[in-house]
């Protein structure tokens, strides 16, 4: 599985970021090969409009099965993800990304 | 640290006076970030010395540069917003029409038309009299609110926030439905709804509130003028349980309010309770 | 004669003043009160009336069409509202980020991207007493509020004749809604309370009315709540005071449950005359 985390740091000790088209970065962790590869979101989220479908393409492009954010996301970034197929998980936006991945694994977290 | 966003939907509800009022007892702890930059009057009370200012770019604007301009008018023809039109002869752009789509400058085979930022006002950095710092912003005339300008005061008020250690983040959310307050609401981790009972005031509270679920925020809700209508105001409360809304406080109907608001003072003995339990 | 109802901030009586000042000008001439404010519309709890007619309003937003599509993303690169997506092997359109521009339907040599009408709101003709109401209302999560206001005052223009006094209830602030409810009115009427946040909101609608070049006065709601201020200001920048609406809790609470007030207060009736009067002086002149 590739988790994307929405992060306020490019960094797993980061704290989650509750938004999820204006995050300031993605962290993806594949599960499989245990690594970590980082997304710099900063330049979607100064868009006037739309950075919530700008969001789930990135992670279309990043090929992510499953996101775990905060809020979660908008209409239009659903519509999208729907179409990945992508699984979403909310609830998160107060945890560090470790706190974050185990709450995942233990299926505390709520999906959306 | 918490960031609670204050909204309303309809305007004159006392939004802006009890953010205010939360603000000036929250004093040095907080950061109050005023997204309500159609109607900006948290300045008029917490008097914020507009100490650092940047301006603000949102959206393009067209360009016609006219000694490259040979007038075919072929930008004319596919601009859906009359945003382009004749003066003297001349094509030139209406600013205030333009809504920046940048089709005129993909069909001019002159390379004549730019798009270029448009200044849509200022955002500033201040510390208020009551200690805390706040971050607001002044939009120029038919200029938009945008979700971007939200997002940038906000992102300014969490980075004071963050360097100085602020444990809350007051927001002065936008009015409607649309865009920016659906940005002021993003990140918040409380929603406060103000609303009074009157059936504009609970019509535009059922509305605003659509947007707020959409968000899975926990929201909370204060009836100001609360005496005016007993029967809508228990209509308010009604839908507050129906929709599990926390009600937080009522409060009655009170010269005193305006005349806080009138001499620039905040109306602090109200609110101390909503903000305990609020945070 | 169209005149635009507005105010620089929300909440200090442009409905009130809106309904009273309809509904009384109907008891003497053809009214239409038009409601522009079509993300927050409130005047319809004001006056019951019967559905005329009611009419979906669309706006033109592409649609994609797979088989002549051959995913070259020019439409994307197009588009300058992020309103096009082009996510595995297909293009997703988003319509609440579209602004109508046509650039990627008409730019897109395949013809791929037809453009088709999608419904943005709803319009909605009422005979309440004796006035007619027409009411622009935008769907939730839509934003493109100027289109609405636009085909709602064209609606306006094909249904009544020039004998018709038209007010219009903008919507509040200084942005482009304002500006596209209230640029062909004949002359504008701006609504403030006296206090200082009326009155800061007050320089800022002066301001853009000045800049549209039109006509205006100021009517001061709740007066005797506050201060001397907006009267000040108004004379010093010479702007006519057409009204002065007292400031009572009996018209907050006939407000509250949506009911006319002049219709229950005298010291509120006449001030509504004398701004229907006013208005009318004008109407005169500019038939004349």
């Amino acid at each position: 599985m590739k988790i994307a985390f929405t992060t306020k740091d490019p960094a797993w000790e980061s704290m989650m970021e509750a938004r999820f088209g204006r995050t300031y970065y993605v962290l993806v962790f594949d599960e499989q090969s245990g690594q970590i590869t980082i997304h710099d979101n900063r330049d979607i989220v100064n868009q006037e409009h739309g950075a919530g479908p700008k969001m789930a393409k990135v992670m279309a492009d990043l090929g992510v099965d499953v996101i775990i954010t905060g809020n979660g996301p908008g209409e239009n970034a659903r519509a999208v993800l729907a179409q990945m197929n992508t699984v979403i998980y909310v609830g998160a936006g107060e945890m560090s990304v470790a706190e974050a991945y185990k709450a995942y694994q233990d299926g505390t977290l709520e999906k959306f | 640290m918490k960031e609670i966003v204050v909204i309303s939907g309809k305007g004159g509800t006392g939004k802006t006076s009890i953010t205010a009022a939360l603000a000036s007892l929250a004093k040095e702890s907080c950061v109050v970030v005023d997204c309500d930059v159609d109607a900006a009057d948290m300045h008029l009370l917490l008097q914020p010395d507009f100490d650092h200012k940047e301006d603000f770019y949102s959206g393009v604007l067209a360009h016609i540069d006219p000694d490259t301009c040979r007038n075919c008018g072929r930008c004319a023809k596919v601009c859906r917003f009359d945003a382009i039109v004749l003066q003297n002869g001349r094509y030139v752009v209406d600013e205030l029409s333009c809504e920046g789509c940048g089709y005129c400058e993909k069909v001019c085979r002159l390379n004549a038309i730019s798009m270029n930022e448009r200044l849509a006002g200022a955002w500033f950095a201040s510390s208020t009299k009551y200690g805390s710092d706040m971050v607001h912003a002044k939009l120029g005339i038919g200029a938009e609110n945008s979700g971007k300008l939200v997002a940038k005061v906000k992102k300014e008020g969490k980075a004071i926030a963050l360097a100085k250690n602020k444990s809350l983040m007051i927001v002065d959310g936008s009015p409607g439905i649309g865009c920016p307050v659906v940005s002021s609401l993003s990140g918040a981790n409380f929603a406060l709804l103000v609303t009074e009972p009157t059936l504009s005031g609970l019509h535009d509270l059922k509305r605003v509130y659509e947007v707020v679920k959409k968000f899975r925020i926990k929201a909370g809700c204060i009836i100001n003028k609360a005496d005016l209508n007993p029967e809508v105001c228990a209509q308010i409360e009604a839908f507050l349980r129906e929709e599990s809304i926390l009600h937080v406080k009522s409060i009655p109907y009170n010269k005193a309010f305006t005349q806080a608001m009138v001499e620039a003072k905040t109306i602090t003995e109200y609110s101390d309770e909503p903000l305990k339990k609020v945070t | 004669m169209k005149i635009a109802i507005a105010s620089g901030k929300g909440g200090t009586g442009k409905t009130t003043l809106s309904t009273n000042l309809a509904t009384f000008l109907g008891e003497s001439q053809s009214t239409v009160l038009v409601d522009l404010d079509v993300e927050e519309p409130n005047s319809n709890l004001f006056l019951q009336g019967e559905l005329l007619r009611k009419e979906d309003k669309m706006k033109m937003i592409p649609h994609w069409d797979s088989t002549s599509c051959t995913l070259c993303g020019e439409c994307v690169e197009n588009c300058n509202f992020n309103a096009l997506l082009c996510i595995a092997n297909e293009i997703l359109v988003f319509p609440n980020l579209c602004h109508s521009c046509y650039a990627c339907s008409e730019l897109c040599s395949l013809g791929s991207l037809p453009m088709e009408p999608q419904k943005m709101g709803e319009l909605s003709h009422f005979l309440a007493g004796n006035i007619e109401f027409v009411e622009g209302r935008l769907n939730i999560g839509e934003e493109q509020a100027v289109s609405l206001i636009a085909q709602t005052k064209k609606y306006v223009d094909q249904h009544f004749d020039d004998e018709t006094m038209k007010l219009f209830d903008s919507p509040p602030g200084t942005s482009c809604p304002v500006i596209e409810a209230i640029k062909d009115a004949d002359f504008v009427i701006l609504v403030t309370e006296p206090t200082p946040f009326g009155l800061h909101d007050l320089t800022l609608a002066v301001e853009t009315t000045r800049i549209l070049g039109k006509e205006f006065g100021v009517v001061i709601n709740r007066y005797g709540m506050g201060n001397e201020d907006v009267v000040a200001y108004c004379q010093r920048e010479n702007i006519p005071v057409i009204g002065k609406i007292p400031h009572l809790i009996e018209a907050a609470k006939l407000y509250s449950a949506g009911k006319l007030i002049y219709k229950e207060i005298p010291s509120f009736k006449d001030e509504i005359e004398k701004i229907a009067l006013h208005v009318k002086a004008r109407f005169q002149g500019a038939a004349q």
